[in-house]
């Protein structure tokens, strides 16, 4: 089993995650993280799914995925040529006595404190999923009281952009 | 500018210009709005059935005989869920299909109203693709896209759920003439390359065999298929979605491969060292266990759905593409190499399927307490009626018999529920069959499982003018699944006995629902009460056959099992030939 990205160019309708989310179910895939979002252009939404799967039953859910009306374009995204983020919030026990350490394993890793409480700091982080792991385990002795992470969004280095030529509107005669 | 009405004129002109020339269906409270207008159609014909199952099965009957789009109409809830089962059967054996459903008002989706269910949800899983309409003004296009998607491509159902206001609300009509989709690009043309691959393989393969598919029929590629055939003189087998795609009497003809197939065919896949796989999907009845199947054989697969190429079986040609596109390009590739001089001699291959399909041809017992042999009714009715004849199968023992027993000799004549495996298909499926081709004698052979599930349609044959012809092979039982019984459960008959030699008296059930009801119970009878059938074509008839409980089908490879392990009768297995080729 391996860790794939996949974006998903999908039109802006109704019921489209749920069309995309039945298929993962159905055919036995299980979706580790899913983000979705508004692109550049009004009728189209991208969706960043992550999945752990062989490279065969990827081949064939990247198919099934493909056969969907709704789906315009698919394109799997290498570790290598792309960049990955997420993001946390994370509320953490701090009062007095331990608030300079918190802030500064914050300062470390380039998080935010975004709102404080006479006994808590919540910090916003930002990164692949190793530099979050890394920070939710310094933070883990202070005392996780809640944790919120979003999806991994990703996309390709270099000037090409996914959406470039897929979304010309095809013509056809009926 | 454009015409003004309400949604459910709309709809109903869409389906007019749509081509729909005939629906299958049942009003409801939700639907109501379109009943209206549809009462006025003099283009679109309406069918009241007596349950939407039947509905749904008419449309694919129709579909299948006619390779036009089927259509069905249902009210909300309870309506629209009746539809499932036929959805689901057509999404199985990509016929193409339309179903209309009403839709609780759209202030009152969501909120559990009387008689609302989500069927847009519902059937997500099992139709190409489904729309919920809400606004009258999409209504046209959302028709125009429906029988697009449902034709094109890879065929298979498409469901629109109308919501009862946008019926009653005005727009103005506008049908698309184009049809803008950008997610959906129907195949291909075939790539170049990869014919020539293919090409090569099949002119200096020793053991090639054609393994061909209902897409064959879909594309309807059969006349160019049997230019293929003949052109490299390769056998063929034909799987069951297959049958009468490639005549059953041609010398190149193994027969059915699976399950249930012939050993020729059977063995010519295992023993093959090439599969030219043409519009099929390696279906596990087809491969049986799947790390067995064929394992010598290089695979050329050739599918217009590039999900079906390497799904089962790894393809090492994979060929994205129409049949009939397929065909037409490799047969000018094969000629190509032929002229070129490059041709394997097939003889030895010859020799060993001959030795196979002479040794262990198909046959049964006629049974020896006097009572009729189903396959022989069946093989009866296939002399009398004809090749020209349509034929339409339930789901079990009669449908293999009737694979096997029937003359497929040609394309669209054979209809079945193959991939679902659908009780209750025969009759409503007949019925529409009869409404595509009106000229044709068409015949439903059902078992007495099968026909009290969906008989209630011959309510409407007798009504509507649908005069078929139902060939009723009454074993008493569930009598695949007895088999099965019989074989791997001790001959425990749990739950399979349907007394029904006793209740229902099906002669008179036929007469009540306004058919004529013939039963016959000895071989002696057998032609003279099909050419009585056959001379009756002003009202339905059923013929109950009554026939020996215990006969079984075969040959059969046992689920789970590889095909090497076929069985031709009960635990006897073939003796392969082991010359090597």
């Amino acid at each position: 089993m391996s860790k794939h990205t996949l974006s998903v160019l999908v039109e802006n309708k109704p019921g489209v995650l749920a069309r995309i989310a039945g298929l993962f179910a159905r055919r036995g895939f299980n979706i580790e993280s899913l983000a979705v979002g508004p692109t550049e252009y009004d009728e189209v939404s991208r969706m960043t799914i992550v999945v752990q799967v062989e490279d065969n039953p990827l081949e064939q859910v990247t198919k099934q995925l493909n056969k969907l009306v709704n789906v315009l374009k698919i394109v799997e995204l290498e570790a290598s040529s792309s960049v990955s983020r997420e993001i946390a919030l994370v509320k953490v026990k701090a009062d007095v006595a331990n608030r300079a350490q918190v802030i500064e394993v914050v300062e470390l890793f380039r998080a935010k404190v975004v709102d404080v409480a006479s006994d808590a700091l919540t910090i916003e982080a930002t990164g692949g999923a190793d530099k979050l792991d890394a920070l939710l385990k310094m933070l883990e002795p202070f005392g996780v009281k809640e944790l919120v992470q979003s999806g991994m969004v990703a996309v390709g280095r270099g000037s090409r952009s996914i959406t470039d030529r897929s979304l010309r509107p095809v013509e056809r005669i009926a | 500018m454009s015409e003004q009405m309400t949604g459910a004129q709309a709809l109903v002109r869409a389906l007019e210009m749509a081509g729909a020339e005939i629906a299958f269906g049942i009003p409801g409270g939700a639907i109501l709005p379109m009943y209206d207008p549809l009462f006025d159609s003099t283009k679109l014909r309406h069918v009241l059935v007596r349950h939407e199952q039947g509905a749904g099965h008419a449309a694919e009957g129709y579909a299948m005989a006619t390779g036009k789009v089927g259509v069905c109409i249902a009210t909300s809830g309870p309506g629209a869920t009746n539809l499932v089962t036929p959805i689901s059967n057509a999404y199985m054996d990509s016929t193409p299909i339309v179903a209309i459903t009403g839709q609780v008002s759209s202030a009152m989706i969501g909120s559990d109203a009387f008689q609302e269910a989500d069927i847009r949800g519902i059937t997500m899983p099992i139709t190409k693709h489904n729309f919920l309409v809400t606004d009258p003004d999409e209504i046209a296009r959302t028709v125009a896209e429906a029988f697009y998607i449902a034709s094109t491509g890879r065929p298979g159902p498409v469901l629109v759920d109308v919501a009862k206001d946008a019926m009653q609300k005005m727009t103005s009509f506008d049908y698309p003439d184009k049809i803008e989709l950008p997610g959906y690009r129907p195949a291909a043309k075939p790539h170049s390359k990869q014919i020539r691959e293919a090409a090569k393989l099949i002119v200096s393969a020793k053991r090639p065999v054609f393994y061909i598919g209902g897409g064959v029929l879909l594309a309807r590629a059969s006349a160019e298929f049997k230019a293929l055939a003949e052109l490299t003189g390769i056998p063929v087998v034909t799987t069951l979605m297959a049958r009468g795609a490639f005549p059953d009497s041609h010398p190149q003809h193994m027969g059915m491969p699976g399950m249930h197939g012939t050993v020729g065919a059977v063995g010519a896949l295992q023993r093959s060292d090439l599969l030219i796989a043409l519009g099929t999907r390696f279906d596990d009845r087809v491969t049986g266990k799947l790390s067995t199947f064929a394992p010598g054989a290089t695979v050329v697969h050739a599918d217009i759905d590039p999900a079906e190429i390497s799904k089962n079986r790894t393809a090492d040609v994979p060929i994205v593409g129409d049949a009939r596109e397929v065909i037409a390009d490799l047969i000018v590739a094969v000629r190509a190499e032929l002229e070129a001089g490059n041709q394997a001699d097939l003889t030895g291959w010859w020799r060993q399927l001959d030795q196979w399909r002479t040794t262990y041809p198909l046959g049964y017992d006629i049974p020896a307490d006097g009572s009729l042999s189903p396959q022989l009714v069946i093989e009866r009715l296939g002399k009398i009626a004809g090749p020209d004849a349509v034929y339409v199968a339930g789901v079990g023992q009669h449908q293999m018999w009737a694979a096997h027993y029937l003359p497929h000799e040609k394309p669209h004549t054979w209809l079945n529920s193959g991939g679902a495996g659908t009780m209750g298909f025969s009759v409503p499926a007949a019925m529409g069959a009869k409404f595509g081709r009106p000229d044709a004698t068409v015949w439903a052979i059902d078992g007495d499982g099968c026909f009290q599930m969906t008989n209630q349609e011959l309510v409407t044959c007798a009504l509507e003018g649908a005069p078929i012809k139902v060939a009723l092979i009454n074993n008493g039982a569930l009598g695949m699944v007895r088999q099965w019984q019989t074989l791997f459960y001790n001959e425990r008959y749990s739950n399979t006995d349907l007394h029904s030699r006793r209740v229902p008296d099906f002669v008179k059930l036929a007469d009540a629902m306004g058919c004529v009801g013939l039963r016959c119970e000895a071989s002696g009878d057998v032609d003279a009460t099909i050419e009585k059938a056959m001379g009756i074509n002003d009202s339905p008839v059923v013929v109950e056959f009554v026939v020996h409980k215990d006969a079984m089908v075969w040959p059969m490879v046992a689920a789970g099992t590889g095909n090497d392990d076929i069985k031709v009768a009960r635990e006897i297995a073939p003796a392969w030939d082991t010359e090597e080729l």
